[in-house]
């Protein structure tokens, strides 16, 4: 597993989503609410741009016509065909024993810490040009492990 | 002091999804052909300059009337895919860059059969209906067909009203750029009733296959028990639709009277027909007696005539199965790959067609049945060389 | 409860032709037989006298349909019509002796249920439809279920009228005799419509079996395009018509509302079974939000709360293709057997079944199934 940062916790705030490309993959973070989540950009469906797709809560009725809405934001819809993915942990929203996209660990760090060793286990920059800014020290970085 | 690591825009990935350039990049490269793609005017007054005066004031003044009562709010918006949103701010469909980018480009489409929906059939007003006609069909040339040379259209044309599908057919039936004609799934009556039959003469007459299409309302109930109250029962519901036109056209003689007509289902799935062929064919052997025109079992009328769009592709809880079905339907010579671009039910090339189907069954599902039926050139694709009555 | 819980699913490794049996060579529950009313004037003791007088007067003379045309092929074969000193003229179907002498005698019939497809439900008049109503399942009682042990019957309803409907299921659902509710496949508005939640809630309290049978008259046309031209097609459309029938009574949550509810499918065919759950799986894996009271997918729903009588067969006439539908229903449970009496659907009693299957199966099809079903 290798980490690499995606971007800034300001570029990505709640509600909002990123999309980058690392090593051939394509994968969407999600800002649900302040916590930080990673969701591979490709429905296991027929290979659909997940993280593309709506965001929404999830719908449920314990009695046809008695509606209860909860997880508001939690809730991913492939742009095709609609399925609902749990951007937490990937899971189809049915039978979730069956399909699953993969879900990354993401973590949200105060940028490269001193116990973190560096090198080919730290933090990689990600798909970025090399250019340097100012950076305030309370500014925070979201990192994303790819295996 | 800390190092900090540059920030950077970050560059959208090049492809809405990894896998179809990384797909074809290794894999040999096979023709398609997308029989159905739909094509969407930007707006109404796109058809302004191919009307006249006065059906120009009658479309902003009065606009399009069918009958109302029978919409389904749909998945999504147009109920397209919700990546299918040009960024020109055009509809879905109705961007021809974009079109040529997202689909025809990025899956290496070599041919795409337009199958325009906009609602000229279904117009309560059928003079109306048929001006829609003729400004649709000369806009289709004009800004997709033109344009475009791997695109085809689809003639639409005022279907509820024989002599004047007749002679929109007549106008437009020999231009190059038409592959069929266009009728909506549920009409205003059964397909094999005598009203349609100048439009079948017609399109005879010009060789043109006919498309039927998923969708419509023709002015009843959407079931034969009255109207449902979910999308997924128009959605899920539409082969009910199919089924009945063509029990229809079949018994009622339709193919006895125009023995070179073709029909193509689309978007209306096919699992369902070996079935339908079944129950048919015990039916003629007990009631036969009322459709004497009949000279042959109902399969082999649905066998010869029918085409069927692959989307949406179906999906059987077993791999056996898909194998099954298509040794039920025994049809595989007549099975065509669609996407149904832009929907939302839209197809994939690379995935919706289950792979482990012979390379042969394939390719006559991607491209050659298509190249056969409307006479498109593929190049040296072997043609006419489906497998019979089986896959692996 | 065995009758709702999961499906078992047909074994896939075939069993040598050898051991498989025919469907007939066994005691048989012959889930479809029609007793047919001779006509109108068999009601006239049942009815109240001003119903006998309007009846009369008006020159009403039955609810306007027509499923089977008297002179149709279809509609009895030659050898089930009816001949005698006392029965000229009368409807094949209406005579008990002869629904004992050409059904439950040869065809070793342990238990017939009767379907009495007389559709008040195309009576406007609904206190008319109510009185027939009554006045047949009194019938039905005395000149039927006390005529023979074998028999059950189903509650015929006035189910334009869920509330009227209900009361007549009330009215007989203790009697032992009735097993059943009747329904058309035909009717104003699909059965998943909350409307007809009094009769599914008496029904389910009763422990009754709803049953859709073909036919019916609603006044709508039986198809989603209009009015077909000749009978053979509105006979094939019948299918679709119970395609949207088991597509809304899902997609309305009907078993979710009522999870104990048992429906048969009768005379629908049932070879469009797999590839309608197929479609709908599918649709509602991207769908689901729209219903969300179905938590399951929606062919689960199908195998745990209905069941299909076996005729119409509509099979290939490929044996081999005929037993991979039959696994491909995903269901063992899933079949009842039926003559369909008196309709002309097979020429030979083995036509009625045509293929041998494993021995458990053609058990479960020919008796068990309609056991644990019915409660027999």
């Amino acid at each position: 597993m290798a980490k690499h940062i995606v971007g800034t916790v300001a570029e990505i705030p709640p509600g909002a989503r990123k999309i980058v490309e690392i090593g051939g993959r394509t994968i969407g973070i999600f800002n649900v609410n302040g916590e930080f989540f990673a969701v591979r950009n490709t429905c296991p469906h027929q290979g659909g741009p997940l993280c593309a797709g709506a965001q929404t809560g999830l719908r449920e009725a314990p009695v046809p016509g008695e509606y209860t809405y909860t997880r508001l934001g939690e809730i991913l819809r492939c742009p095709w065909h609609g399925w609902e993915f749990d951007i937490r942990t990937g899971q189809s929203w049915w039978n979730p024993d069956q399909v699953r996209t993969r879900a990354y660990k993401v973590s949200v760090e105060e940028g490269p810490q001193a116990d973190m060793p560096c090198g080919a286990s730290g933090p990689q920059p990600g798909p970025y040009t090399a250019e340097t800014y100012p950076v305030a020290v309370e500014q925070r970085f979201v990192v994303v492990e790819v295996p | 002091m800390l190092e900090t690591p540059s920030v950077a825009t970050v560059q959208p990935p090049a492809h809405p999804a990894e896998q179809p350039i990384a797909a074809a990049a290794s894999r040999q490269r096979t023709a398609i052909i997308d029989c159905d793609i739909h094509n969407a005017l930007p707006s109404e007054k796109t058809l302004h300059k191919y009307l006249s005066a006065r059906w120009r004031r009658h479309l902003e003044t009065v606009g399009m009337r069918g009958p109302y009562g029978s919409a389904y709010p749909r998945l999504y918006p147009n109920a397209a895919r919700h990546d299918a949103w040009p960024p020109s701010g055009l509809p879905p469909g109705a961007d021809l860059d974009f079109l040529r980018a997202q689909l025809l480009d990025g899956w290496q489409i070599d041919y795409g059969i337009l199958n325009c929906l906009f609602g000229v059939g279904g117009q309560l007003n059928l003079e109306f209906g048929a001006a829609l006609a003729q400004a649709m069909n000369d806009w289709q040339v004009a800004e997709w067909v033109e344009p475009e040379p791997r695109l085809r259209a689809s003639l639409l044309v005022p279907y509820e009203d024989g002599e004047l599908a007749a002679a929109e057919i007549d106008r437009m039936g020999s231009h190059p750029a038409f592959a069929q004609v266009l009728l909506i799934a549920r009409t205003a009556q059964p397909l094999g009733a005598r009203k349609y039959w100048k439009l079948y003469e017609a399109a005879a007459r010009h060789n043109l296959p006919i498309g039927i299409h998923f969708g419509g309302g023709g002015g009843g109930p959407i079931t034969g028990s009255g109207w449902p109250s979910f999308y997924i029962e128009d959605h899920g519901g539409m082969p009910q639709a199919f089924q009945a036109q063509i029990i229809s056209l079949v018994y009622a003689g339709v193919f006895d009277h125009f023995p070179t007509l073709k029909f193509v289902l689309i978007e209306g799935g096919f699992a369902w027909l070996p079935p339908l062929m079944w129950r048919m064919d015990a039916l003629w052997q007990t009631l036969g007696a009322e459709v004497p025109h009949l000279t042959q079992p109902p399969s082999s009328y649905i066998r010869k005539h029918f085409w069927l769009t692959t989307q949406p592709i179906e999906e059987p809880p077993q791999r056996a199965y898909f194998d099954q079905l298509l040794d039920h339907l025994n049809m595989n010579d007549r099975l065509m790959f669609a996407t149904d671009y832009p929907h939302w039910d839209f197809d994939a090339p690379d995935r919706a067609i289950p792979p482990h189907l012979d390379h042969r069954l394939r390719r006559a599902i991607m491209a050659d049945n298509a190249a056969v039926l409307y006479g498109l050139d593929i190049g040296d694709q072997e043609i006419g060389s489906a497998p019979e009555n089986g896959s692996a | 409860m065995s009758d709702t819980a999961n499906a078992t699913r047909i074994q896939t490794t075939a069993q040598p032709a050898a051991q498989n049996v025919a469907i007939l060579d066994g005691p048989l529950i012959d889930c479809d037989i029609h007793n047919e009313l001779p006509n109108l004037d068999t009601l006239h003791p049942y009815l109240p006298a001003h119903w006998v007088d309007y009846v009369t007067h008006s020159a009403f003379a039955a609810p306007d349909v027509n499923d089977y045309p008297r002179g149709s092929p279809l509609s009895a074969r030659a050898d089930f019509i009816p001949v005698g000193e006392d029965e000229i003229g009368t409807r094949p179907g209406s005579s008990l002796r002869h629904i004992q002498e050409q059904v439950l005698d040869p065809w070793r019939v342990e238990t017939g249920i009767l379907n009495c497809t007389y559709w008040v439900q195309s009576v406007h008049d609904e206190y008319l439809a109510a009185a027939l109503a009554t006045a047949l399942n009194t019938w039905q009682v005395e000149h039927w279920l006390e005529g023979d042990p074998r028999l059950r019957a189903s509650i015929v309803v006035p189910s334009q009228n869920p509330m009227a409907a209900a009361a007549e299921i009330d009215r007989w659902g203790a009697h032992p005799g009735f097993v059943q509710v009747l329904l058309p496949v035909r009717a104003q508005a699909l059965y998943g419509n909350r409307r007809y939640d009094p009769i599914f809630e008496a029904a389910a309290r009763h422990e009754l079996v709803i049953g859709i049978h073909a036919g019916g008259a609603s006044g709508l046309p039986p198809s989603p395009v209009g009015w077909p031209a000749t009978y053979i097609e509105e006979v094939a459309g019948i299918a679709q018509i119970f395609q949207s029938q088991v597509i809304n009574l899902i997609a309305e949550g009907v078993f979710d509302r009522f999870p104990t509810l048992r429906v048969t499918l009768i005379e629908s065919g049932f070879t469009w079974l797999p590839s309608l759950m197929w479609r709908i799986d599918k649709e509602w894996k991207g769908l689901r939000s729209d219903t969300p009271w179905v938590k399951r997918l929606p062919s689960a729903y199908m195998l745990d709360h209905l069941r299909i009588t076996t005729q119409p067969l509509d099979a290939p006439t490929d044996p081999r293709q005929f037993a991979q539908i039959i696994q491909q229903l995903d269901s063992e449970e899933l079949l009842l057997f039926a003559t369909d009496y008196p309709h002309a659907r097979f020429a030979t009693p083995d036509a009625a079944f045509p293929v041998d299957l494993p021995h458990t199966l053609a058990h479960k099809i020919r008796y068990a199934n309609a056991q644990a079903w019915y409660r027999l």
